[in-house]
């Protein structure tokens, strides 16, 4: 009896003992998905966990909407998570950590990341490492060349203007009864790639924003045109008010899109869902006066400076930016890499059918096509008040609601004062 | 303070779980009664009522004064500080930023533009939804007061919606009104041309007063209901003995018997309208261009969906919006007063 008295108690004081080490972090870490990435994430966490026991992460996933219009909220508050994945970098950069004391070779992440960390960066600030790109987004053109064939129009060729695409887009909508001939994602952004390859430039000279210039009033006239000639339907850009994203992706997937200007981020859902209901294909993207650009973007995973653990979002961030790890996940989630040392080796989309592989393949060599005005535009730290003013502005002007020009006056005044109030100390 | 014997209701021979549950409930009156009674031997019997009612404001000064509160301190303050201590000191710039407009009946001479296309929207949809909704929910307690057949349940579907999330109802109609939707389906079926409802300014505000109508009607059919069913069958009686008319009927003692009933739901459905967000927000997106734009979207959108999240200008407009249901609140209970009279 005394004999399993004492082992019971060797037992206990064992367990008590062994307690301090089983004690875990929790890192909270808010996600959303547009495809797949969610599961790729998740899994890819299990096995962090598995390998780090004293560290256990949460993944939050929420909205699109919710990422940019609570979390910038949460972080004012100081009630963020550890880390997250954003797209609005600049307006999210003043909460952001810099890794930089806890990573173990920050000259890793400068040598692959850092074109985007800039993106990442406040004004002023040359050197910090916020984070890392989940994908390199690149804005184009997805096309449905099953419509296009049973229309028997020509499919345009690699340097062929926003005029072209327009004309052969309403050629083919015209024939097979479709109703969005040139469907264009009621997004600033999107809109941004037919600005700049007009010539627009969005930030000054002095650095200060200029968001309408002739570029702009440029692809806004022709925009505006469009609707009117019924090249584009009303239904995306005139029938909602406001900032309000409306996208065609369900239009494309329902064969009622022959082309549909949106962006990388959509080909693992285009993969999944189309199956072999048609033949789909990206192009690269469309020529303006100044350039044949589309605008580049992404999404990137930040630590957030009111962590309480950022030797643990460290050791963590450097698992899911180590080159085997982030090569499958972009693998994967089907993402064009933003880690230049993988973009350079190319990834192999095993899992990918022939249509998203080729999609990717070309979205691929479109980043290299990028204009230089198109990466300082996604990397100004403002660029989503312009893009917000853009689309609802020039939604009303579309919906009947001014002119042109007033809609432009307005942008400009909505900028001003936008800026204005967000540098008041 | 309570006569403990005479809240004992054990009956002679009743059940053991039932004087279990006697006593039970004997000894906790035994025991608040002993503190509540030494509480007010100390504060008198006229005070009792502000201990009782405590749980009470501090709940909802909580929730409602001290967000109040905040809302003004937001209203005079700028920057996109979410702290009030972070935020600088602007005096009334935003609501002068509101209020400045070349003419207030034409929104785009406004500064705030999109404000003032909010409050006009948000007058048009009240309008035309306090003429509609009262109209249909006393058209509909009319004949639900009528004995017909299947009475109970045409109660039980005219309320259904009511139950409904706004969010639900408003993508249920989406779904029924969208260009390949069940309505085009029935119109392109009978030989017509499909009609864009979220593109044409017109339709989509008749869209989003019917749906609202649709939604909201049960409730106010049910108050009406009541009123009817407490008018006196005699006085009916009376009237069809003297071989009065259905028609004078309804305008000389329906109506005016039902009139204080009537009277409450004029208010209320003006304060709702006057609120609208979720359902017009969901079914039109405050579109087509800013036809169906709402006061309160305005504020959701200035508060939330800007990069530059601008709480202060959204705070003025939320307290000139809670100023006029204020007003509002005041009509109601000053006609309610008067109905007890």
């Amino acid at each position: 009896m005394k004999r399993r008295s004492l082992l019971v108690g060797a037992v206990f004081a064992a367990v008590m003992s062994a307690v301090p080490a089983l004690a875990q972090t929790t890192l909270r870490f808010t996600w959303y998905s547009d495809g797949v990435e969610g599961e790729v994430m998740q899994d890819l966490l299990k096995r962090f966990e598995a390998k780090n026991p004293d560290v256990k992460v949460v993944l939050d996933t929420v909205p699109f909407k919710a990422i940019n219009e609570n979390l910038p909220v949460q972080l004012a508050a100081g009630q963020g998570p550890d880390l997250a994945r954003v797209v609005d970098l600049g307006g999210v950069s003043p909460f952001m950590l810099d890794l930089r004391p806890h990573l173990k070779d920050a000259a890793y992440w400068t040598d692959n990341f850092g074109p985007f960390l800039a993106w990442m960066r406040q004004p002023g600030d040359a050197a910090s490492i916020p984070g890392y790109m989940t994908q390199l987004t690149v804005t184009g053109p997805l096309v449905n060349k099953t419509l296009f064939e049973q229309a028997g129009v020509a499919l345009p060729g690699p340097k062929a203007t926003w005029e072209d695409w327009a004309k052969a887009a309403k050629a083919v909508a015209d024939k097979v009864k479709a109703p969005y001939p040139l469907a264009i994602d009621r997004s600033g952004h999107r809109f941004y790639a037919l600005a700049l390859s007009y010539g627009a430039k969005m930030v000054g000279a002095d650095g200060k924003a200029a968001p309408v210039d002739e570029g702009f009033r440029r692809a806004a006239t022709l925009v505006a045109d469009w609707h009117k000639s019924g090249v584009m339907s009303k239904e995306l850009w005139g029938s909602v008010s406001g900032t309000a994203y409306r996208g065609a992706n369900e239009e494309f997937k329902n064969a009622q899109v022959p082309v549909y200007y949106s962006g990388s981020w959509q080909i693992a859902q285009f993969d999944k869902t189309i199956g072999d209901a048609f033949d789909w294909i990206a192009a690269p993207n469309p020529c303006g006066t100044a350039h044949c650009t589309g605008m580049p973007g992404g999404a990137a995973v930040v630590a957030i400076k009111t962590t309480r653990h950022p030797k643990e979002v460290a050791r963590l961030m450097e698992y899911l930016t180590s080159e085997d790890v982030l090569s499958e996940f972009y693998a994967r989630s089907l993402f064009v890499p933003g880690h230049l040392g993988i973009a350079k080796k190319g990834v192999a989309y095993k899992d990918a059918k022939p249509a998203a592989a080729a999609a990717l393949k070309v979205f691929g060599d479109q980043v290299a096509a990028v204009s230089p005005s198109a990466y300082e535009a996604q990397g100004y730290v403002f660029n989503r008040i312009i893009f917000n003013a853009t689309i609802s502005r020039l939604g009303q002007a579309i919906a009947g609601e001014g002119t042109l020009d007033e809609a432009f006056a307005r942008i400009a005044a909505d900028v001003t004062q936008q800026i204005a109030e967000r540098q008041k100390k | 303070m309570t006569d403990r014997s005479a809240l004992s209701r054990e009956p002679a021979g009743a059940s053991l779980p039932a004087r279990l549950v006697e006593r039970l409930w004997d000894g906790l009156i035994a025991l608040v009664d002993a503190p509540l009674a030494a509480l007010q031997r100390l504060v008198g019997a006229e005070r009792m009522a502000y201990f009782f009612l405590a749980p009470n404001l501090i709940f909802f000064g909580l929730f409602v004064f001290v967000p109040i509160g905040i809302c003004i301190v937001y209203s005079v303050t700028g920057g996109a500080g979410i702290f009030p201590f972070a935020r600088p000191y602007v005096g009334a710039q935003h609501y002068a930023t509101l209020a400045d407009c070349g003419s207030y009946l034409d929104p785009h001479s406004c500064q705030a533009d999109h404000f003032w296309r909010g409050v006009r929207n948000t007058l048009i949809f009240s309008a035309f939804q306090l003429v509609a909704m009262v109209g249909v929910s006393l058209f509909t307690a009319l004949a639900l007061n009528r004995d017909i057949r299947a009475r109970g349940f045409f109660r039980a579907a005219f309320f259904f919606p009511v139950l409904l999330s706004p969010v639900v109802v408003a993508l249920i109609w989406k779904w029924i009104l969208q260009r390949d939707g069940l309505l085009n389906a029935a119109i392109t079926a009978s030989g017509g041309q499909k009609i864009l409802f979220f593109v044409e300014p017109g339709w989509a505000m008749f869209w989003a007063v019917f749906v609202s109508v649709w939604a909201h009607m049960g409730f106010y059919t049910l108050i009406l209901l009541a009123g009817l069913q407490a008018i006196p069958r005699d006085i009916y009686e009376a009237a069809e003995m003297d071989g009065t008319k259905p028609l004078r009927v309804l305008t000389r003692l329906t109506l005016p018997l039902l009139w204080p009933n009537l009277l409450v739901v004029l208010v209320l459905v003006l304060i709702r309208a006057v609120q609208t967000f979720d359902e017009v927000f969901v079914l039109t997106g405050g579109g087509p261009g800013t036809a169906t734009l709402m006061v309160v979207q305005f504020i959701y959108e200035t508060a939330f969906a800007n990069q530059t999240q601008n709480f202060g200008l959204a705070s003025a407009a939320s307290i000139l919006l809670g100023g006029l249901l204020f007003v509002l609140t005041l009509l109601q209970l000053a006609l309610a007063r008067r109905k007890a009279a």
